[in-house]
């Protein structure tokens, strides 16, 4: 969890009474750009035309609160800060689609935001049944068809990318799962319209993104910024840096890529998470420790992951702590190459693959001197990643 | 219409009758695990793409039609 965080949330404050949804907000949210926030970027409208197109009054509009990745601190406090935000957006959704469920999916270690959406739905009067879920908190757990999984058997693994939750989802009904940030600002863009939503970015990605910025940062938190923002922005929003430049930050989280701070791509493609590398870090090390944990986090379903993932991490392990060898990296770029096809049942270890190529290839000057001399000053120094607890159990 | 393979992860578990079937499309990673070449499979190859999905002790692998 992240300890300090400073809302700045401009665009979330005072949003006024909720409009309904309909067929032509479909069309709204369409113009105004909107892609999922909780990390696939997909586009918006295109979920929710999909879902309504087979609802015949029937469908479920799942919120996803589960916000599994260690890196990401938004969508809890969004829904311990604005609980009637994300109610307004998951029931403007199910007006939209002709839902007639909706049901909020919470992380089970976020007590306060249960509490936060409990005490909001008290207050309110809804014409759709409103549900709460507590997910187990699992990395893979979040992901959309695990989530479906937990409603109808209890069982929070992912099951694949078919049948496809529009077709057949949760109660075996249509079913639009979608990121509670996602919704928030769906409901607003039905308030102050798609011209709104798309000034708050640029052309080529419209809207604002909330955004956990952390490591060597002054004020480690959430912030809100341009989704077209650059690193930059983001560093500046969270405070600026701490001692010094960063050698490196990571974009999205556990499933991100590391790269120079120049280079990173938009905020809005980073999945709401920024980490800052001070220069006095191991960036193999860091990702090694990244590596095992993901690795512990399989669902021990699918080959590739259940195989693959604690093979990497373990060889990663010994070119960062250890006395690599270059055949160690030789494996290590081969097991790469055959476990990052989408072969899994979800992306587990596709993001596990991307999060280490692009570690191999930032701190490509680290693994020289790894290789020449053993561990660097930087790995036996503290993590910057925040203490992670990993899952038990998955029902 | 044109068809591929698709195996399904989670049933599998790397009996490898697949590729031993069907090498055109499938290798064994280093676990041995399918990794299938989506590329869609010619008429020809056909019967020899049913016959790895029909011998798969899991019935995890199934031809699919190319869509788009």
């Amino acid at each position: 969890m992240i300890d300090a965080i400073e809302p700045e949330f401009q665009h979330l404050d005072r949003p006024g009474a909720r409009p309904a949804g309909s067929r032509a907000l479909i069309e709204v949210i369409g113009r105004s750009g909107l892609r999922g926030r909780g990390g696939a970027g997909f586009p918006t409208a295109i979920k929710w035309r999909a879902v309504a197109e087979r609802s015949q009054g029937s469908a479920v509009v799942v919120a996803n609160g589960v916000e599994a990745d260690p890196l990401s601190a938004k969508d809890r406090l969004l829904m311990v800060s604005y609980p009637d935000l994300v109610l307004d957006g998951a029931v403007i959704a199910a007006e939209s689609v002709e839902a007639r469920d909706v049901v909020l999916a919470v992380n089970r270690g976020f007590a306060d935001a249960r509490g936060a959406l409990t005490a909001a739905l008290q207050r309110r009067r809804e014409r759709v049944k409103v549900t709460l879920v507590d997910i187990p908190p699992r990395y893979v757990a979040g992901e959309e068809s695990a989530v479906i999984h937990f409603i109808n058997r209890g069982i929070a693994k992912p099951t694949g990318t078919r049948p496809r939750p529009f077709d057949r989802g949760a109660f075996g009904r249509p079913t639009l799962v979608q990121n509670v940030e996602t919704l928030a600002w769906a409901g607003l863009i039905a308030r102050r319209g798609d011209a709104w939503f798309r000034s708050l970015g640029g052309p080529a990605l419209p809207g604002a993104v909330l955004t956990t910025v952390t490591g060597a940062v002054n004020r480690p938190g959430v912030v809100e910024l341009p989704a077209s923002g650059d690193m930059a922005e983001a560093l500046a929003a969270a405070g600026g840096v701490l001692g010094g430049p960063p050698q490196a930050v990571l974009s999205g989280g556990f499933f991100g890529a590391w790269s120079d701070p120049e280079e990173a791509r938009p905020v809005g493609e980073g999945g709401g998470m920024v980490l800052a590398l001070p220069a006095s870090s191991c960036g193999l090390a860091e990702t090694a420790r990244m590596l095992d944990i993901l690795a512990r986090e399989t669902a021990h379903q699918c080959g590739p992951c259940f195989n693959g993932l604690p093979a990497l991490a373990d060889v990663l392990t010994r070119v960062a702590f250890g006395r690599p060898a270059e055949a160690d990296v030789t494996r290590l770029r081969r097991w790469a190459g055959q476990l990052g096809g989408q072969r899994g049942a979800c992306h587990h270890p596709d993001g596990a693959v991307g999060l280490l190529l692009s570690a191999l290839t930032t701190f490509d000057h680290d693994l020289r001197w790894h290789l020449l001399r053993g561990a660097c000053a930087g790995s036996q120094r503290p993590s910057v990643l925040p203490p992670v607890a990993v899952g038990t159990g998955w029902r | 219409m044109r068809h591929r393979l698709r195996v399904n992860p989670i049933a599998c578990d790397a009996s490898g009758v697949c590729a031993e079937l069907f090498p055109e499309r499938v290798r064994l990673d280093d676990w041995g695990y399918p990794m299938i070449d989506p590329t869609p499979i010619p008429e020809a190859l056909l019967p020899h793409a049913q016959r790895a999905v029909t011998n798969c002790p899991k019935l995890a692998l199934v031809i699919e039609p190319v869509t788009a």
